[in-house]
């Protein structure tokens, strides 16, 4: 058990160390959901004074999404640096080591997890600067639950794209995958001005609860209710993934 | 010179072609921010100021069809940076080749990417309820200014691969696309957009183009706008070819 954390600690600090070696890999990643921040709230500010929008602004309302963003594109990266590792050989003497698969992989989403809080970290202190109100410290701590929980299962979803195209070209695929399943919410409206086709991809999409539970404190409070669903939902992702992910790593060859 | 530039502008395409993960993204990424900004933001049409439209989706092509251009001055930029890296770049060089075949190869190729680009955008608006108001008339405006904004944005790409030498770097500007088109009516009307995004917009070329693209589909064939578009397409795409033929030079003297 001592030898499975101190691999998973290995590898976490592996996947940090890649922050500080290759910074301008890092840099877009954190920059990213801060500009889609800025972006979407300056060409898109005015829909807040749509009748039945739930909030008084628009760039509250977008700020759990540019979280969420941020924790995707960390998963997706992780994928794209397996792949790397896959292509320089560097995975295969891993598969050599006399560690558990499983372990091997909570090492790499480890990783994911923890590096998806400085985007999200960089973001809150643009949009508090901005003006965004605090939305209280329990609030907070629940948005980094969720948007660690969604990096868990976005690094577990790029994983199983890694293990199975083996190249980084599929980073695309990677990136695709995680954006569409933010994007594809209550991500820029609340449900009620959603158009029919996408209020029915998003009444089906677990990222919604996952969305609507770190929008509480930002919009409106924190309730049970609104909480246990979105906690429930990642835990249902995080297994989904993590479970397809797990078995793709049972069938590297070694 | 011209068969030199035909050539590598062949040799360019079937690169493209061979690659198609790097050419997917081109259209990816704008088909679902189109469908996402389509789905979520359709009801902005009421909003006090926005201009009669029919649909939201026949406002946001023009912006998808922009987005789409600058991902592909991008790709552009990576196809010239991976020739650099490869050492494509110093062969050719040492070749008997034109040193401006050089550039206006790699740059004809994005004009041929850039009309199939918009072309597929057209296509998939109508598919999916978009009505081109201008007609086959407004289908050449949008055709022309499109091309000749992607024949830009692949000259500003291959500027900063001459520049940057590699592709990482050139990969790394991936989200100033996402700034420039922001701070552009490209997305929304100018009137409605937030403070400073509005000022910006008035003096950012992408407001230009995205609007005269989007006049023939949204509205009509009113010539104002679009012959803004055209010359703001058109002003890009000549100070972009020569900065990058400048780079080349740049280049050359520093090998």
């Amino acid at each position: 058990m001592r030898r499975d954390l101190r691999t998973i600690v290995a590898l976490m600090r592996r996947g940090l160390n890649e922050i500080l070696r290759v910074p301008g890999g890092s840099i877009p990643g954190v920059l990213a959901p801060t500009i889609f921040m800025l972006g979407l709230s300056a060409a898109f500010g005015r829909t807040a004074r749509l009748p039945d929008f739930s909030a008084d602004d628009f760039r509250t309302f977008i700020v759990p999404v540019g979280m969420l963003q941020g924790a995707g594109f960390t998963g997706a990266a992780t994928g794209v640096n397996l792949a790397r590792d896959i292509e320089r050989g560097w995975f295969d003497r891993l598969m050599l080591a006399p560690a558990k698969r499983p372990v091997l992989l909570v090492g790499v989403v480890g990783s994911a997890c923890l590096r998806c809080l400085l985007p999200a970290g960089f973001l809150l202190v643009v949009a508090f600067a901005l003006g965004v109100d605090w939305p209280g410290v329990g609030a907070l701590a629940l948005a980094a639950v969720l948007v660690m929980g969604l990096a868990a299962a976005a690094a577990c979803y790029a994983t199983v794209v890694a293990l199975r195209f083996r190249t980084q070209q599929a980073a695309p695929l990677m990136q695709i995958g995680a954006l569409l399943a933010i994007l594809l919410t209550t991500s820029y409206v609340p449900r009620e001005l959603l158009s029919n086709w996408l209020g029915a991809i998003a009444d089906v999409n677990p990222v919604t609860l996952v969305l609507e539970g770190v929008r509480q404190g930002f919009v409106g409070d924190v309730t049970w209710s609104g909480t246990w669903p979105a906690l429930l939902a990642i835990a249902g992702l995080v297994a989904a993934f993590g479970a397809l992910a797990v078995r793709g790593m049972r069938r590297q060859g070694f | 010179m011209r068969t030199a530039s035909v050539a590598l502008a062949r040799r360019a395409l079937r690169n493209a072609l061979r690659r198609p993960q790097f050419l997917a993204p081109l259209v990816l990424f704008p088909t679902l921010f189109l469908a996402v900004n389509v789905g979520g933001l359709e009801r902005t049409t009421a909003l006090p100021g926005f201009p009669h439209v029919d649909g939201f989706l026949d406002f946001q092509l023009a912006a998808a069809i922009t987005q789409s251009l600058l991902l592909g001055g991008i790709s552009a930029g990576i196809a010239a940076a991976l020739d650099i890296e490869g050492g494509f770049f110093d062969r050719l060089v040492a070749s008997p080749t034109p040193r401006l075949a050089i550039v206006l190869g790699r740059v004809l190729a994005a004009s041929v990417i850039a009309a199939i680009q918009v072309v597929y955008f057209l296509v998939l608006g109508v598919i999916f309820g978009a009505s081109i108001k201008g007609g086959a008339l407004g289908v050449l405006y949008v055709l022309a200014i499109g091309t000749v904004a992607g024949t830009g944005f692949g000259a500003l790409g291959v500027m900063i691969a001459l520049r940057a030498r590699n592709a990482s770097t050139v990969q790394g500007i991936f989200p100033l696309v996402f700034v420039l088109l922001f701070v552009s009516s490209a997305f929304f009307p100018a009137n409605l957009l937030s403070p400073p995004a509005d000022v910006v917009a008035a003096y950012n070329p992408l407001s230009y183009i995205a609007e005269g693209m989007r006049q023939p589909i949204a509205f009509d064939n009113a010539l104002a706008p679009v012959l803004e578009g055209l010359a703001a397409a058109a002003g890009v795409a000549l100070a972009a070819i020569g900065l990058s033929v400048l780079a080349l030079h740049g280049r050359l003297r520093a090998t």
